[in-house]
This record gives C-alpha cells, sequence and structure tokens, in this order.
C-alpha cells in the first residue's frame, strides 16, 4: 500500500489537472453567477484569461516579503493536494492546509495597508471558524475507517457517509467559508463588495495575484476530494455517486452565494462553531457510543 | 495574442461631477448592459486595474487623488474619461475650484463626451480602450525598459480617440468655445 502505481498517478493528475479543473469550475461559478442574476455572463475560460492577464502586468509589490508568502502559500496548497491524492495520512493533509492558509495571513499581514490588515484579522477568524471543524472531520473518518491514510479510506472502508452523517452536514456548512462565498466572504472583498477594497489581496497585483488565484484553484479541488471521500468505500457507483455529490454541493455554494448578503464576522464564527458542535460534535459523540456499547459492529 | 484585452478590469472614480456619469458607469454593470461579458470586472482597487473610467471633472481637492489612483495602477493601464466633465471640465469649467478635464492631471487615453454619457457609448469607449492598452502591451514587449515618462509624454501628443455620442459631434474643446 506504500507506493501503490494509482496513488501515484491520482497525484500526478492533481498537480498537472487541478489547476486546469479548479479554474473550469471557477468560470462554470461566475457563469452560472451570472445567470442566476439575470446576466449573460463571461466566457467560462474567463478566469484563465484573467490569470494569464494577471502574469502579463507589471509586477508590483510593496515590500520584499509579501512574494515569498504568496508562493509558500501556493506551494504548501499544492503539498495538501498531492498528499492527499497520493493517499497520505489525513492529519498531514490538515497541517498543510493550515500551513498554506497562515502563509497567506502573514503575507498580507506584510502589508501596511489597512485593509490587508482588516483582511487578515478576518482571514484569521475565519480559520478560527473552519477548523475544528476539519479536525473534527479527521476524527470521524478515523472512528469510521479505522485509519487516518486516505488511500485506505478510498480503498476499502465502509461508506463513510454512513456513520458521519452530522460531520458531512458541518462540512457542507464551513466549505460556504472555505469557498469564500458570502455569507461567509469576509477577508476577500470580490465583484460588488468593496467596503475593504479587496481585503486580504489588496496589495497583492499582477504575478503574485496570479499565484493567488492558482492556490484557490487548487484549494477547490482539494475541498471537493475531501467532500468525495464521504462517498468512497472502493467501488465505481459509489465513486460516480460522489463526483456527482461534489458537482451537487459545489452548485448549492454558487446558489447560497447568490442567496445571501455578507454577514458580519461574529455571526461566521458562532454559526459555524454552533453548526460544529451540534451536528460534528453530537455525530462524533454517538459514533463514541456505538463504539462502547458495540452496537452495529462499528 | 495578449491577454489584457480579455481581461480588463476597471476602477472608477467620480471628481466633480452631478453623478449622472457616475450612475451611467454603474448602469453598465446591471443585467440590462451586463459588462462582465468581455470579462470587465469593476474591481475597487487600483493595484488589479487596467481602465481606470473617470467621471467628473478635476477640482483642486482631488488632483492628488486621482493621480494616486493613476500611480498605483501596474502598467499597460489604460484612462477613459466618461462625460463632458471629465473631457473639458463641461459646465464646472470656470469655476475657481475647477482644473478642468481629468487630462489637466493625467495622460488620457479614451475621451467619452455626453451629458450624460450612455451606458452604451461608456461600453465603447472602453472597448477603445482595450485597443489602446494592447498597443502599450505591445511597446512594453518591444521596449522592455521603456520609461513610463516618455511613453506618456508620446500619449499626450497623440491624438485622442473621441466617441460620437447622439448627435453631439462636435469635439469636447470646441463646446466650450462656443460658448
Amino acid at each position: 500500500m506504500e507506493f501503490s502505481i494509482f496513488s501515484v498517478i491520482s497525484a500526478v493528475l492533481y498537480l498537472v489537472l487541478g489547476p486546469f479543473i479548479g479554474g473550469l469550475l471557477a468560470g462554470i461559478d461566475r457563469k452560472i453567477t451570472a445567470r442566476m442574476q439575470g446576466r449573460y455572463g463571461p466566457p467560462v475560460l474567463q478566469p484563465f484569461y484573467d490569470v494569464r492577464k494577471l502574469l502579463e502586468k507589471e509586477p508590483v509589490t510593496v515590500n520584499t516579503g509579501q512574494d515569498f508568502y504568496v508562493m509558500a502559500c501556493l506551494i504548501f496548497m499544492i503539498i495538501t493536494g498531492v498528499l492527499f491524492f497520493f493517499g497520505e495520512n489525513l492529519l498531514l493533509v490538515i497541517f498543510m492546509l493550515t500551513t498554506a492558509a497562515l502563509f497567506l495571513v502573514i503575507g498580507a499581514f506584510s502589508s501596511a495597508s489597512p485593509y490587508s490588515q482588516i483582511g487578515a484579522e478576518r482571514e484569521l477568524l475565519q480559520m478560527m471558524s473552519y477548523e475544528p471543524m476539519v479536525l473534527l472531520m479527521a476524527v470521524g473518518l478515523y472512528m469510521a475507517n479505522g485509519t487516518f491514510r486516505v488511500s485506505e479510506i478510498v480503498g476499502g472502508g465502509p461508506m463513510s457517509l454512513k456513520l458521519l452523517i452530522g460531520v458531512f452536514i458541518g462540512y457542507l456548512f464551513i466549505l460556504t467559508i472555505k469557498f469564500r462565498k458570502s455569507p461567509f466572504d469576509l477577508s476577500l472583498s470580490h465583484h460588488a463588495h468593496q467596503e475593504l477594497v479587496a481585503g486580504l489581496k489588496t496589495d497583492f497585483s499582477g504575478r503574485t495575484l496570479a499565484a493567488l488565484e492558482v492556490s484557490h484553484w487548487y484549494e477547490n479541488v482539494f475541498l471537493l476530494g475531501f467532500l468525495f471521500l464521504f462517498f468512497a468505500n472502493g467501488t465505481w457507483y459509489m465513486a460516480v455517486v460522489g463526483v456527482v455529490v461534489c458537482l451537487i454541493a459545489y452548485f448549492l455554494e454558487i446558489f447560497i452565494d447568490n442567496a445571501y448578503a455578507r454577514m458580519k464576522w461574529q455571526f461566521t464564527l458562532k454559526s459555524s462553531w454552533l453548526v460544529t458542535i451540534v451536528f460534528g460534535g453530537v455525530n462524533i459523540l454517538l459514533l463514541y457510543f456505538l463504539r462502547v456499547f458495540g452496537i452495529l459492529g462499528v | 495574442m495578449t491577454y489584457v484585452t480579455k481581461s480588463p478590469w476597471v476602477i472608477h472614480y467620480d471628481g466633480s461631477s452631478c453623478n449622472g456619469c457616475d450612475i451611467e458607469v454603474l448602469a453598465c454593470l446591471t443585467p440590462m448592459y451586463d459588462v462582465e461579458r468581455f470579462g470587465i470586472i469593476n474591481t475597487g482597487n487600483p493595484k488589479h486595474a487596467d481602465v481606470f473610467l473617470v467621471t467628473g471633472s478635476i477640482n483642486e481637492q482631488n488632483i492628488s487623488v486621482v493621480r494616486q489612483i493613476y500611480e498605483q495602477m501596474p502598467e499597460p493601464k489604460v484612462v477613459v474619461a466618461i462625460g463632458i466633465c471629465a473631457t473639458s471640465g463641461g459646465v464646472f469649467r470656470e469655476c475657481y475650484n475647477i482644473k478642468g478635464g481629468v487630462d489637466t492631471v493625467i495622460p488620457v487615453d479614451v475621451y467619452v463626451p455626453g451629458c450624460a454619457a450612455r451606458p452604451e457609448a461608456i461600453i465603447d469607449g472602453v472597448v477603445k480602450g482595450l485597443g489602446v492598452l494592447a498597443e502599450k502591451k505591445a511597446a512594453m514587449n518591444s521596449a522592455l525598459t521603456a520609461v513610463s515618462e516618455t511613453e506618456n509624454a508620446e500619449m499626450e501628443s497623440e491624438p485622442p480617440i473621441e466617441i460620437q455620442v447622439f448627435g453631439s459631434g462636435e469635439a469636447p474643446g470646441k463646446e466650450a468655445e462656443h460658448e
């Protein structure tokens, strides 16, 4: 199991195709969003045009460290996904994800712009909101499958969703934060939201901003892969179901994005912790008691 | 092939004006006109912007603001002056506090006259600006060490593009002379 050819292939596929799938998803997102608002919308390939354009722009950085931090964010995000699709330990993957997010926050804090600073603070608040649920997911998947290794969860374990419905709902909730959708898109202002200029990315421009965009694409594909874990039980039909559910979840996030205004950070923090405790916590507690009393053979 | 023309992000600044052109610029973003079809996004951040839309004339207090926004935009960049106030000062031209059109402070590439400029004319102006953007990108590629100052000087000597709008066929400068 250490070096199966399948895990190498999936890791390489993620590395190569990740940004294309992520960019395409972003393009479809913008198209669907436009249609929901009664507009025609940009071409589906628009995110790729945007990034190509950003690469063509004059490089402007506000300090010497900024580029390094954003590139570190991109690299750690790629490592996160590669480890995940390679079938590595889930805890390691989560720590890598957190490291990537932290580098982004440091990059934003390194700028003197007050908008960037507030964006970074809000990003930290967002991390505080979603991080407990992400950790509970790892715990839940371990309890359901008896292993932290992604390859074993995908390869042979039972379908985790049956035991982890609550955790699944909790993950869907924090996915809105991770995808940076309304009502929780606090740290990055985009489209019509401009009260923070551009929040976290105010001082990132040109190539730096392009790197940030690509890291978002990688991240989104990884997050959908995480969602897929709940359905994987080693059979091909559940794999198809998993992919379909990922797409439905993505559509749901777009719908929520368009249906809600932005909330305050207090609401983000309180609601996500509430959902984490009520759905994730109770689910894991129940799983624990099922195991203690030997019911269902869990 | 340059991608700057396929994803022009705009920043919008409203100087001394009646806010008419301001509203018309925002109207371009609505489902009726939907400029996102062309990949145009209204960013609030000069560092992300390629096209600078200025409505309203320049007064003594917004000179530094307009100049700062312009300077913060990375090359290649294009300035579009929208409405008669932005092109020449318009009805505010003779006011004690007005310096004039946008071109008194920063180099302007496209003039869109009108009071207020219609959304169709604004979109037309931005699309014309994209041509200038592509030229500037080509100039950036050919002259790697091109100093922006010399570029600006060249731009000012070139005849600016004007857009004909609904019968007001006269150039913005002439209109003021008539009065």
